[in-house]
């Protein structure tokens, strides 16, 4: 359980780290926080002959506001995009997905960028930023190049990025002229915090009216990325959310996920906890849009 | 192979030293420096025995190599007493309710206490949990290691308050 002998470099800019990637000719990879990295390097799952770490480079931390939108850069820890006052309270429900990334001790170290370039298919993070309609800032070796997030998740652990490109930020739109607004990150999992064997993502905004008017619903664990339940939310879109449209949204959802069976759980159980655990996402969405408890 | 220079702080004391790249920090800190309290446990940041506080941060050891950590304040729990041959409040509070059975766990439990109770001074049941959530036991059921840190907070917050008491006299 030791990594295998890798060369290291610590970056100290951008163009530094995409040439020396480049010049590994594939071979090397970014270490920013290094949470599933190392344990990578450990089981020697991941064999790379280069670590480039990237933690160090002072323009991949920070958290702005602009243009309606939150920019988080790559190497913003998990802590600290959690205890930002900027995601609380214009993109809450990354906040609300923080809250079941790892623990203490892996946010700490664990950063935004990484988490999204692992792609794992049950990471909150990634589920939240495909939701929110997050798009990707990248810098290869000769340009940059902005991905958005439904173009970004390519496969289980597999993004769009080239070998020689750096993800340098996430920039996550507010929703904040489009009335009511309401958020819920619902998960199972065997222990809390543990990986998600099923997780939910919904943003919703209402009219006064409560008349459900845009809505974002992303599930992880019923497919080999974050995936985005249209169908079910076009269904939704329109109404005010009664039992029978809740009952309908569900059922449009489990026929068009395509979760996969493993040790942990079936398919069949997966595509039933996805339609319980979207039902309480948006339930909860709407109770916090419309402020009623 | 890569070897690098490092320059860091464990427990208030300046070290120097040269690393491959591929050693972590936890096997810097038990091989190199012989400060065997912070545990080995998986050594793949499930487990939790090998946490440090990095620049007051909790981390974890295993997940990070000691070349990264090349100008940072470290913490073990070597460091928490306030003198040799002493024990923090935090480490009698174990000791007083059996929150420890085989010990494994103990070190990397008392540093994500320690964390937990710098920024919450009286954490409910409920936060401690979520505070020790990153941190296995399997001797004690955690029920113990959650009377120690109630315990232990409540010590603290009465003597923060006899050493606040005794500056406004």
């Amino acid at each position: 359980m030791k990594a295998a002998d890798f060369d290291y470099f610590c970056a100290v800019s951008i163009p530094e780290a995409c040439r020396l990637l480049a010049g590994a000719n594939g071979e090397g990879r970014i270490i920013a926080g290094g949470q599933t990295l190392v344990p990578l390097l450990a089981m020697r799952l991941a064999r790379p002959s280069l670590l480039v770490d990237i933690n160090r480079i002072a323009d991949l931390r920070g958290i702005t506001l602009s243009d309606g939108a939150v920019t988080i850069k790559a190497c913003t820890t998990q802590a600290d995009a959690l205890a930002s006052d900027v995601v609380r309270k214009h993109i809450p429900l990354l906040a609300k997905a923080l809250g079941h990334v790892g623990h203490t001790q892996t946010r700490n170290r664990g950063t935004i960028g990484g988490s999204l370039a692992n792609a794992d298919p049950v990471a909150e993070i990634c589920m939240a930023a495909l939701a929110l309609d997050g798009q990707i800032l990248s810098h290869g070796p000769k340009s940059k190049r902005t991905i958005p997030c439904s173009e970004f998740f390519r496969g289980a652990m597999t993004t769009a990025l080239a070998f020689d490109e750096c993800l340098t930020a996430v920039r996550l739109p507010i929703w904040g002229h489009t009335g009511r607004v309401g958020s819920s990150f619902q998960e199972m999992s065997i222990r809390r915090s543990d990986f998600a064997l099923v997780a939910a993502a919904v943003q919703a905004s209402f009219d006064d009216e409560g008349i459900c008017r845009h809505l974002a619903i992303v599930v992880g664990g019923c497919g080999p990325t974050p995936t985005r339940a249209s169908a079910a939310a076009d269904r939704l879109i329109g109404t005010r959310i009664e039992e029978p449209d809740l009952a309908e949204a569900t059922r449009l959802l489990r026929e068009t996920i395509a979760p996969q069976s493993d040790p942990h759980a079936s398919a069949d159980y997966r595509r039933r906890v996805a339609g319980e655990l979207v039902t309480r996402a948006v339930l909860e969405a709407r109770r916090e849009a419309m402020g009623t408890a | 192979m890569s070897h690098h220079h490092i320059t860091l702080t464990v427990n208030g004391r300046p070290h120097k030293s040269q690393v491959p790249a591929r050693l972590t920090l936890v096997d810097f800190l038990r091989d190199v420096l012989l400060l065997t309290g912070t545990h080995t446990g998986c050594e793949h940041g499930v487990c939790g025995a090998c946490s440090i506080l990095l620049n007051g941060k909790p981390v974890r050891s295993c997940l990070i190599f000691a070349v990264q950590a090349d100008g940072m304040d470290i913490v073990t729990v070597e460091g928490l007493a306030p003198e040799p041959e002493t024990l923090s409040i935090l480490q009698d509070c174990f000791w007083e309710t059996h929150a420890l059975q085989c010990g494994f766990c103990t070190p990397g439990m008392l540093i994500a206490v320690r964390a937990l109770l710098a920024e919450n001074h009286s954490p409910s049941e409920e936060q401690i949990r979520e505070g020790i959530g990153g941190n296995l036991c399997r001797c004690t059921g955690y029920k113990p290691i959650v009377d120690a840190i109630l315990l232990a907070a409540e010590r603290m917050r009465r003597s923060n308050a006899g050493a606040s008491d005794a500056t406004a006299g």
